[in-house]
């Protein structure tokens, strides 16, 4: 881990306007991801700005009937929350099937939707990466690289990573919005659709945040009721990142929402193939994955999709 | 309590440690660190008081120490365990502020003010926690090396059962859990036992858990 100096201060737009000026400095919350990252030297910042003492670790109802949370509040909090478990068991849901109790004691809101991909050629430093070194070109496209874990759709001939979270494709289905404090010190509210970035040719930039912007929290509208399952294909039993998750909002009249995690480098739905979803998962797979472009061993990921909400359709 | 352990550099650390600097410096790691020229913009040390084990210790330590290595380096409490160093095995998990953490992957300085609790706090050979006992009596180990965070977590994990804290393995959110085996095993994924002791762990919770029922 390289050398850094570290502040802690007590104020949103303080610790924003801090982080646009010093040069090479990061936002610290959990750290569960930004100190794995900061080991292995992928993450090199010369200056550590820890947010804990922020305050922003509340959930508060707001007027239009939602949930406004603090990006401070921990998986496990969010997914324990009364209201959270009764209006929008999704996220219960999605919260639980990603990484581990001690991790979700720790991992934040916030840091949850900022977390880094898993693609083994991002970690390993020794491979070509453009998120990691931009313009040093694609391990995973390379002639015999392992890319079974990757992205079928969303991606670019420079980047074929997944988003890696849970949270954050029950937060899509749901609209969520996150609100953020600019080093200037105003408000940006940012919905989650626009918030993660597809990478073209810059698969560098992963977000809609400007340099030293801070979220804050994060909008959750009205509840939206229907039957709400989150349904995660992996490796293993537990502990794993998805192969395939599919978050499903299922109303008594057969309409809905899908959103899609483990297939692309953000969460992935459309209001086009949500309206499909009278017409069965082939419906709506047709029109959420067309246009993919899955490599030799991750093109299985299409099939699965399509067969993960058929079976979770004919539960429902 | 067990008094300090006396370090010394030992042939296998000294050769150890030796290997370690020669890889890196001839295969430089990170090229993101090359991008950044700038330098930390203050101190790259910071005093901090850890409430450790009820007992307030105060210390100065370089910015980039986590708190296992805080407690097992500084404070020679080496009873936390550091297995894989990221996170994933859990062999580090200690508790702060009531709740079950990866060590590893947390700053001694995010730690100011706090109250951790190692496995020296939890119980002595001869005053061992419920857990401890069930875990020598049903032998929930081989090696042992896993033990410290899986106990650590064990405990946790009947309280959060308990607290209403749901898992990817719950039925309905919004009843009462009950704590089954399958709601242990799920709870239990982020520590991992290369022995394999994994059926004689699960023995040893359950009856601590039905016994504290």
């Amino acid at each position: 881990m390289r050398a850094f100096s570290y502040e802690k201060p007590a104020d949103p737009a303080a610790a924003a306007a801090r982080a646009a000026e010093v040069e090479g400095a990061k936002f610290l919350a959990g750290g569960t991801n930004l100190l794995d990252l900061m080991k292995l030297e992928i993450e090199t910042p010369v200056h550590v700005i820890d947010v804990n003492g922020l305050g922003l670790d509340e959930i508060t109802e707001t007027e239009e009937g939602g949930l406004r949370i603090g990006t401070l509040v921990t998986n496990t909090a969010l997914s324990a929350d009364s209201r959270i478990r009764r209006d929008y068991p999704l996220l219960t849901r999605a919260i639980a099937a990603g990484a581990t109790g001690q991790l979700r004691n720790k991992a934040t809101t916030g840091g949850n939707l900022l977390q880094r991909t898993r693609c083994p050629y991002f970690y390993d430093t020794n491979m070509p990466c453009n998120k990691r070194k931009p313009g040093s070109g694609c391990g995973a496209l390379t002639e015999g690289a392992f890319s079974r874990q990757l992205g079928v759709i969303g991606t670019s001939d420079a980047c074929i990573a997944t988003h890696p979270s849970d949270m954050a494709v029950a937060m899509r289905a749901l609209d969520a919005v996150v609100e953020t404090v600019t080093p200037a010190g105003m408000t940006r509210e940012i919905p989650i659709e626009e918030f993660h970035l597809l990478p073209g040719d810059t698969p560098e930039q992963e977000t809609a945040l400007m340099p030293g912007e801070l979220i804050t929290h994060v909008r959750l509208p009205a509840p939206v009721g229907g039957t709400q399952e989150y349904h995660k294909v992996r490796d293993r039993a537990s502990y794993a990142f998805a192969l395939v998750s599919v978050a499903l909002v299922r109303q008594s009249d057969g309409s809905g929402r899908v959103a899609l995690g483990g297939v692309a480098p953000k969460p992935w739905r459309s209001d086009a193939a949500d309206k499909e979803l009278p017409n069965g998962a082939s419906a709506v797979m047709s029109v959420l994955l067309d246009g993919a472009r899955p490599t030799e061993e991750n093109a299985f990921k299409i099939t699965l999709a399509e067969r993960t909400l058929a079976a979770m359709l004919k539960e429902a | 309590m067990s008094p300090p352990i006396d370090f010394k550099l030992r042939r296998r650390t000294l050769l150890a440690g030796t290997a370690a600097a020669a890889a890196f410096a001839s295969v430089p790691r990170g090229e993101a660190a090359a991008q950044t020229q700038s330098k930390p913009a203050g101190p790259e040390t910071t005093t901090v008081t850890l409430n450790v084990n009820g007992e307030a210790r105060k210390l100065t330590v370089d910015n980039r120490t986590t708190l296992l290595d805080a407690l097992r380096e500084h404070l020679k409490l080496t009873g936390t365990k550091k297995g894989c160093d990221h996170g994933q095995c859990g062999a580090c998990t200690c508790t702060v502020n009531g709740e079950r953490i990866n060590s590893c992957l947390s700053l001694a300085v995010m730690h100011d003010g706090d109250e951790v609790q190692t496995i020296e706090g939890i119980g002595q050979p001869e005053s061992m926690d419920p857990m401890q006992a069930a875990f020598v009596e049903h032998d929930g180990f081989q090696c042992g090396y896993c033990t410290p965070g899986q106990i650590q977590s064990a405990r946790k994990v009947i309280e959060e059962i308990r607290a209403g804290i749901p898992s990817h393995v719950t039925g309905d959110l919004t009843a009462e859990i009950a704590i089954t085996d399958a709601e242990i095993r799920e709870r239990m994924s982020g520590n991992i036992c290369r022995c394999g002791a994994y059926a004689n762990i699960l023995a040893a919770i359950t009856q601590v858990a039905e016994e504290s029922a």
